[in-house]
């Protein structure tokens, strides 16, 4: 091998990691607690791994814990293809391969500090947003008011039950949930969750927004913030695609002359005005 | 730097020395038409063809390659291919794109697999002897290279013109008997090949300066013209296939008979082909037709210049035109379209 490449590492390569924890969430979602082998693990908020489970293949999955959590890092995963079938069949002491973390478009983690902050989740958008959401909370004196809202489809599907419970008797959050469809259980609002928006107690217009859900949602949360005049650099967008390689190549998750492999999975949505295919 | 000068007798001995102790890979005839394959004997080489059917990219990014091998529930091993290999008869336009490769390969996170393979290669181009059918590298402004490669050959008539850049080159060249310094009268021979080719390379005469297109295709996005064209669009990815800078691939895994082992292995894929953007559940971003032969064009002349210091990446080969059955690929009759309507400035 020329020398040139015997110093560089092979970025195709997963390390590997160990399944520390695995549990159903709910008909469709596992949660995994995962613990790198060699123990390196740093990230930020809104970054992804690729997970190998060797034989089947590789998906992208954005880690939705908070990098302030130290007994490894957590992922949920809806099982809807090949490795994410794989990936539930997993248990306890398993192995599975990493790559990551990935992507330089993380959440404001910075920017954010000293003002309000939105969580707008639609479904297992909740998911990748825990982690900055998490993140938000440890460093709770950092930031202004927070509010998080979470529209689920229907009672069963509902994600972190437990987690959004101690949201909602902290004081210092305001925790929005509701449902598409009602529920003999459910005593709390039924609708998308655009119908919250108006309900948050926070000015919309100075908070920093962020939005992760299904690909029909985001059009309907920014025509909901748009009655608010939210300005649209305050606005981020988790945007998932077909990250294949997850390092700028394979050219799937382009989107005109982004990656969201490398320029996200957060966008701001003032970046967006260019890139007609991200909405 | 010197050039030297050599007979076409000579040259075939060099060739027929070279490809003894190396693994020597030459363009050679393929019933009428012409592509690189391993050279066994100097009378194969056909340094005098127009276009390869593939251009020489398979042999830095293999149609199928494995990346890795693994054990079930166990570790990854990295594979590298690091065979040395000689490329004889790469013409400029794809001397050009492999240019671009390798700086997009090389960029923001290095491609071992890539890379290794780009640098045990020596790359012998040559000036082209005659323009094929749907070339327009005289409009793209690839028709004749001044780097990129390790030694350039320019077939002048009796002898060719062997012009060493690299010190991998030089090396190569020293071995060639019967050279001599080449004087004024083969220079400015040499000078006539590039002056020729420079202007009839242009099969397909595009209506603008390339430096142009990302400011023409900044107002093209909403033109009818992608929908036009789409219409007849098979969705085969053959353009994305013949094209020497389309790169997109796809990665698999297989398991060996064992059930213990395995590879990983990426493989071309194409933006034009449906399902190339499908995300779980059955979400597919760029679907529509027009949408995907839209993305081709605009990566080419729109997105990928600005990874690549503002070059185009089309260099005008036209084997995207030969290979489009329904003869909608060729970029310059639609860039020529978007002038026509649009304008220039």
């Amino acid at each position: 091998m020329c020398q040139c490449c015997a110093e560089k590492k092979d970025i195709y390569l997963p390390q590997l990691a160990t399944v520390a924890d695995i549990s159903q969430m709910n008909v469709t979602e596992k949660y995994l607690r995962l613990s790198m082998d060699d123990g390196m693990f740093d990230f930020l908020p809104g970054q992804f791994v690729e997970v190998s489970i060797a034989g089947i293949g590789e998906a992208p999955i954005t880690i939705s814990s908070s990098p302030t959590q130290t007994d490894g890092f957590e992922l949920v995963v809806r099982k809807i293809g090949n490795v994410s079938g794989a990936i539930h069949n997993l248990q306890r002491g398993s192995k599975l391969g990493i790559r990551g973390p990935l992507g330089q478009g993380i959440y404001p983690v910075e920017e954010a500090k000293g003002q309000n902050v939105v969580f707008i989740c639609g479904g297992i958008g909740m998911v990748p947003q825990r982690s900055f959401i998490n993140y938000v909370l440890h460093h709770r004196s950092d930031y202004g008011d927070v509010a998080i809202l979470q529209g689920t489809k229907s009672y069963d599907l509902r994600l972190f039950t437990k987690e959004i419970e101690a949201w909602s008797q902290r004081g210092d959050v305001q925790m929005l949930e509701t449902l598409d469809e009602g529920h003999p259980s459910w005593k709390g609002p039924v609708g998308v969750v655009t119908k919250l928006v108006r309900k948050v107690e926070t000015d919309l217009k100075s908070a920093k927004i962020l939005v992760c859900g299904p690909p029909v949602m985001y059009k309907f949360v920014l025509m909901a913030l748009e009655e608010f005049e939210v300005p649209h650099n305050n606005i981020f967008l988790n945007l998932e695609r077909r990250m294949k390689c997850g390092v700028g190549k394979c050219g799937h998750c382009q989107i005109n002359n982004a990656y969201v492999c490398m320029d996200g999975p957060v966008f701001r949505y003032s970046d967006l005005a260019s890139l007609p295919e991200a909405i | 730097m010197s050039v030297k000068k050599i007979s076409k007798t000579d040259f075939a001995s060099f060739v027929e020395a070279l490809v003894q102790t190396e693994n020597v890979l030459g363009v050679q005839a393929k019933g009428d038409r012409f592509d690189f394959a391993p050279l066994e004997s100097a009378q194969d080489l056909r340094l005098d063809y127009d276009v390869t059917l593939q251009p020489p990219k398979k042999f830095f990014l293999p149609p199928q390659e494995v990346l890795l091998t693994f054990e079930v529930g166990g570790a990854y091993q990295s594979r590298r291919d690091d065979q040395k290999f000689i490329l004889l008869g790469v013409h400029p336009y794809d001397v050009v794109a492999i240019r671009q490769m390798d700086e997009l390969f090389r960029q923001d996170n290095y491609d071992t697999h890539y890379m290794t393979r780009r640098n045990h290669a020596t790359i012998i181009a040559c000036d082209v002897a005659r323009p094929s059918e749907h070339v327009f590298a005289s409009s793209m402004g690839t028709a004749v290279v001044q780097e990129g490669y390790d030694i350039l050959l320019t077939d002048i008539g009796d002898s060719y013109l062997m012009d060493a850049a690299t010190p991998k080159g030089r090396d190569l060249l020293a071995k060639a008997k019967g050279t001599v310094e080449a004087d004024a009268q083969a220079l400015a021979r040499r000078e006539a090949v590039w002056a020729r080719n420079r202007k009839a390379l242009n099969k397909h005469e595009l209506k603008c300066d390339p430096a142009y297109l990302p400011r023409l295709l900044a107002k093209a996005y909403k033109h009818p013209v992608w929908e036009e064209r789409a219409k007849t669009c098979f969705s085969c990815g053959s353009c994305n296939q013949v094209c020497p800078t389309c790169y997109c691939f796809n990665v698999q895994d297989d398991v060996n008979w064992d059930l213990q082992t395995g590879e990983r292995t990426r493989a071309w894929d194409g933006c034009l082909l449906d399902g190339f953007t499908k995300c779980a559940p059955d979400h597919e971003f760029r679907k529509a037709r027009a949408d995907r032969f839209r993305h081709r064009l605009y990566r080419k002349a729109a997105y990928m210049p600005q990874k690549i210091g503002g070059q185009i990446a089309c260099v005008g080969c036209g084997r995207c035109v030969g290979a489009c059955l329904p003869d909608i690929a060729n970029p310059v009759s639609v860039y020529n379209r978007l002038i026509d309507d649009l304008g220039i400035g």
